[in-house]
């Protein structure tokens, strides 16, 4: 039995409070000298909303880029993150930690990547096109989408909800210079009191982009398409049910930042609900869902010239779940109860073809078909005060791993002669939020313990290369569960002209998972430099804090901005890798009689934290400057939109500390979107 | 809600039912000694035959186990107590030699006879491998000859060492298990012998045969949690375990060690020497 920890350890505690006193004490003087009007009180969450919606109406001014892959879109958000190992498919962090660390999910479904690789987060199988915007939360404030330990995403379907539009329909095309990409889009929907049915169909094709400097990254190539339709039937009056499909295919997708491509990445996901306003008399809002999502993941590396030996790497990942949620109101307290849960099936392969052809194939499972069953329930109480609120949340879940194939279980017993078929483990989680609200002053601070089972890879791969540090990583069914006990605190001054927030949070965290070289394994992968074994660090810290700001210097023109700062150190004061340097973002935007233009700044400071045992070079600073314009015009009942830019603009050839083996990012890339509604 | 109770009793019933009347079945289910073995070879005797079965279809270079029984034909029964011997001899032009084999003892059941003989050449059209059999039946002592065929394995792979060490010894050294190679940990048998003329090949006793299981073919990967091979005086033969990664081409490269932890023969394997010398060879 492992010892006992302590939910909040003081230690932590004091640290990442002494941490935010510091942090905030630099800021608060700045901004303190403020006239106070009143102000409605509104909670400010340390949630985050990013909107996608590509086909609605308004939304077009707020983008800068419509018809962007959702990558981008969600790149955009302040606080993630994507680490890129191509031109699609990035993966999605925050708070500095990445898939396994985050519960992300489309529209409340988990679903579970089929790559062994992280070649397929799950991001990459919806399209903007099917969405109408990312629920982002921070830390445990993203618990009621999974366990997590940095935070959940939920990424919400676009649905027309028995609005009475009747039919409308929108045709969209975009085009991008720098790496031809195309973009052709189209959506169909019906709504009204009774009855809605939305579907939307996209397709896009790239090729090669160049990085500044016309400098082709080869194999960085995609093509991809996307349909999804999802309808609602009103069985009554506070009564309906709904369901969705969305089928996802990616072909000949590059990635120049590992030595495979894919020649299939397909995703059906589908689902059925039930919505009822009330429930037992007192609660409301009951919803519930039940899905299937089918994943298939086909790694290929026969374009490639060059390569040590052929391989297949297929993957699969299944999932099926349910949860069912409702809402509960009495006086100050709203409660918000959630149960799901989800069973998944994870199988991996690998192929390999020897040199010589009279030698068998060289056959492992990589992922042993891998059960996973997890079974949570999640329980919220915000507390509305005068001027301040209290949230109170929880998730209790069950989680058990089971290795189903015999042929795996055996090779994983090669490592651990000892391991068991199953493992099961209790997750916990708890979380306070506070809201304080003092003249034009937003005070949030939290305090969250939450905790986490290893994913697939990190229990039962079995020899996944990792090009990044050019390692062969291998699981370990025996880990410990890693918790992380967080602090988090912000302040916001609200003006009717300006906002300005400056946060921080502190995560340190308990049986931090990483690999760990074990010098005395040899590698498979030919050409890796050793092999890692996921391991249990004692404990990392994380840091990050943020100050962002929005002015409106008139009607027409508004500024905004942000600067981060992230830091994170293992137990023995090493850095970990994939931390961001000081990174910052500013924008001009426009916005007159249907015209709208912006300007914006992306740049990053010089990456001094970084740690070469995880394959980490340092990165440079860099900055790049875009431009966008556009035009919205009305055509008797008909909308068309135009929008262009550039982005790069002067062809800066830089890598970032996400990019795997530092693969230039695109360089100056010109895009025109062109979209025609009709109501 | 009645008829739910009905089914759920049947149901329970039919499970106990079934289970118990498997308890029932398995003790006498009648086991066959030479099930799923090949009669190789009958020598056919005036009231008597001997039978000699293999796993394989035919003999081979290297080990092979060997089971036999004597079938008396008066009484149409296998002889139990025929207290056999044997005696595996190698006719060349110009010489003559043994193989090194393990004496013939009594399996589970008392009519087969099992041991093994670890070939260290292949028969052809005028060298020849000839067994001779000893046994008593019915009181008399007899002696029966066969010339066998022995060829080598289709499979190509080495499996057999037959080496001088550094202590100018002559050793066989053959591979026995896994007969079917698993991606997990293998329990690793071989046999150990020394040469001490052309007729003797006692059993080496208490070296240590270390494993290092390499693929070629992906780098000369290698895999963790072997052991050494070491004396096992029970089955009088070499224990170890085997760690196989993935499916694929094997090339186990080993060492052999003396009492005193003396190389006999092998090398380590390095980055400058890919291969020992001594090695089996495993495709699966």
């Amino acid at each position: 039995m492992k010892a006992l920890i302590p939910v909040f350890p003081l230690k932590g505690i004091l640290m990442g409070c002494l941490w935010c006193a510091l942090f905030c004490g630099v800021f608060i003087p700045q901004v303190h000298a403020q006239v106070t009007p009143a102000d409605s009180l509104k909670l400010i969450q340390l949630n985050e909303v990013v909107i996608i919606s590509a086909g609605k109406q308004l939304d077009h001014q707020k983008q800068r880029k419509p018809l962007s892959t959702l990558d981008e879109f969600l790149e955009s958000s302040r606080s993630i993150n994507m680490v890129k190992r191509g031109a699609y498919a990035w993966e999605p962090t925050m708070n500095d930690m990445a898939s396994e660390r985050l519960a992300v999910t489309i529209d409340g479904m988990q679903i579970f990547g089929a790559c062994t690789d992280k070649m397929d987060p799950i991001t990459s199988y919806v399209d903007v096109s099917n969405l109408a915007e990312a629920q982002i939360g921070s830390g445990q404030q993203g618990a009621v989408f999974g366990n997590t330990i940095g935070g959940g995403i939920n990424l919400k379907l676009d649905k027309s909800n028995f609005r009475p539009t009747g039919w409308n329909g929108s045709l969209e095309s975009a085009f991008e210079s720098n790496n031809t990409m195309r973009v052709f889009g189209g959506e169909l929907n019906y709504s009204d009191e009774k009855f809605y049915l939305n579907s939307d169909g996209i397709y896009r094709k790239a090729d090669n982009y160049y990085a500044g400097g016309d400098e082709e990254v080869k194999f960085s190539q995609f093509e991809k398409y996307n349909f999804s339709i999802n309808s609602g039937y009103k069985l009554a009056e506070g009564k309906s049910i709904s369901a969705t499909l969305i089928y996802d295919e990616a072909n000949d997708v590059g990635y120049p930042a590992l030595t495979m491509d894919v020649s299939l990445a397909r995703a059906v996901i589908g689902s059925v609900g039930f919505n009822q306003d009330t429930l037992f008399g007192n609660l409301s809002n009951w919803q519930s869902k039940l899905y299937y999502n089918n994943i298939k993941h086909v790694m290929d590396d026969t374009k490639r010239p060059d390569v040590p030996i052929h391989m297949d790497m297929p993957g699969w990942s299944e999932t099926a779940g349910f949860y069912t949620q409702a809402n509960f109101n009495k006086e100050k307290n709203h409660f918000f109860f959630k149960w799901d849960g989800f069973y998944n099936k994870s199988y991996a392969e690998m192929t390999m073809y020897p040199t010589n052809g009279y030698e068998p194939l060289m056959f492992m499972l990589t992922w042993p078909d891998v059960r996973t069953t997890n079974v949570g329930f999640y329980a919220e109480d915000h507390i509305t005060f005068q001027k301040a609120s209290l949230k109170l949340s929880t998730r209790l879940a069950y989680h058990a791993n089971t290795v189903a194939d015999d042929f795996g279980l055996n090779s994983l017993k090669i490592f651990y002669p000892e391991m068991d078929r199953t493992n099961t483990r209790f997750l916990k989680s708890f979380s306070a939020q506070y809201h304080k609200m003092v003249k034009d002053f937003h005070f949030n601070g939290g305090l969250s313990y939450g905790e986490r089972a290893p994913s697939v890879s990190e229990g039962y791969g079995f020899y996944l290369f990792n090009s990044f540090d050019n390692h062969d990583y291998i699981g370990d069914p025996e880990l410990n569960t890693e918790s992380s006990a967080e602090a988090n605190f912000s302040v916001t001054l609200k003006k009717p002209i300006f906002e300005i927030t400056a946060g921080a949070n502190y995560f340190h965290m308990y049986n931090y998972i990483i690999g760990v070289v074990d010098p005395s394994l040899s590698t498979m992968t030919i050409g890796a430099q050793g092999v890692k074994i996921y391991n249990n660090l004692d404990f990392a810290q994380l840091f990050n804090a943020s100050l962002s700001g929005r002015y409106t210097i008139s009607n027409a023109f508004k500024l905004s901005g942000n600067v981060s700062y992230h830091r994170g150190i293992d137990n023995e004061g090493e850095n970990l890798p994939l931390i961001s340097p000081l990174s910052y973002r500013g924008a001009l935007d426009f916005y007159k009689n249907q015209f709208s233009a912006s300007l914006s700044v992306d740049g990053a400071g010089e990456q001094t934290n970084y740690n070469p045992a995880y394959g980490e070079t340092k990165s440079a600073a860099y900055a790049t400057l875009s431009a966008s314009f556009g035009k919205r015009f009305f055509l008797k009942d008909n909308d068309l939109f135009l929008k262009a830019g550039i982005e790069n603009i002067f062809d800066t050839n830089y890598s970032t500390y996400t990019d795997w083996n530092n693969i230039p990012r695109i360089g100056r890339n010109l895009y025109l979107t062109i979209s025609y509604s009709i109501n | 809600m009645k008829t739910l109770k009905y089914i759920l009793a049947i149901f329970f019933l039919s499970v106990s039912f079934v289970s118990c009347s498997s308890e029932d079945e398995n003790p006498t289910v009648e086991q066959n000694p030479v099930e799923g073995l090949t009669m190789i070879y009958e020598i056919p005797a005036a009231d008597h035959t001997v039978q000699i079965y293999s796993e394989k279809q035919n003999l081979e270079v290297g080990y092979n186990e060997i089971l036999i029984r004597i079938k008396d034909l008066a009484s149409d029964t296998y002889v139990a107590n025929a207290a056999p011997n044997w005696m595996p001899i190698m006719h060349m032009e110009t010489m003559q030699h043994s193989a090194p084999h393990s004496m013939l003892t009594n399996t589970d059941e008392s009519t087969v006879y099992k041991g093994h003989i670890v070939f260290q050449m292949a028969s052809n059209d005028t060298e020849y491998w000839e067994v001779v059999f000893n046994y008593s039946l019915n009181g008399q002592q007899k002696e029966e000859a066969l010339r066998i065929a022995v060829s080598q394995p289709t499979d190509e792979l080495n499996k057999t060492q037959v080496f001088m060490g550094s202590d100018d010894t002559r050793y066989v050294l053959a591979y026995v298990n896994p007969k079917d190679p698993k991606v997990a940990v293998n329990d690793l048998q071989a046999v150990l012998y020394k040469m001490e003329n052309m007729m003797s090949f006692p059993i080496v006793e208490n070296y240590k045969i270390p494993v290092d299981p390499r693929m070629p073919g992906m780098g000369n990967h290698s895999s963790p949690n072997n052991e050494d091979m070491t004396y096992t005086s029970a089955t009088k033969m070499y224990d170890g375990k085997l760690s196989l990664t993935m499916t694929g081409y094997w090339r186990i490269n080993l060492k052999l060690l003396n009492e005193n932890g003396e190389i006999l023969k092998g090398e380590d394997v390095t980055e400058a020497n890919p291969e020992s010398s001594l090695y089996f060879e495993l495709e699966f």
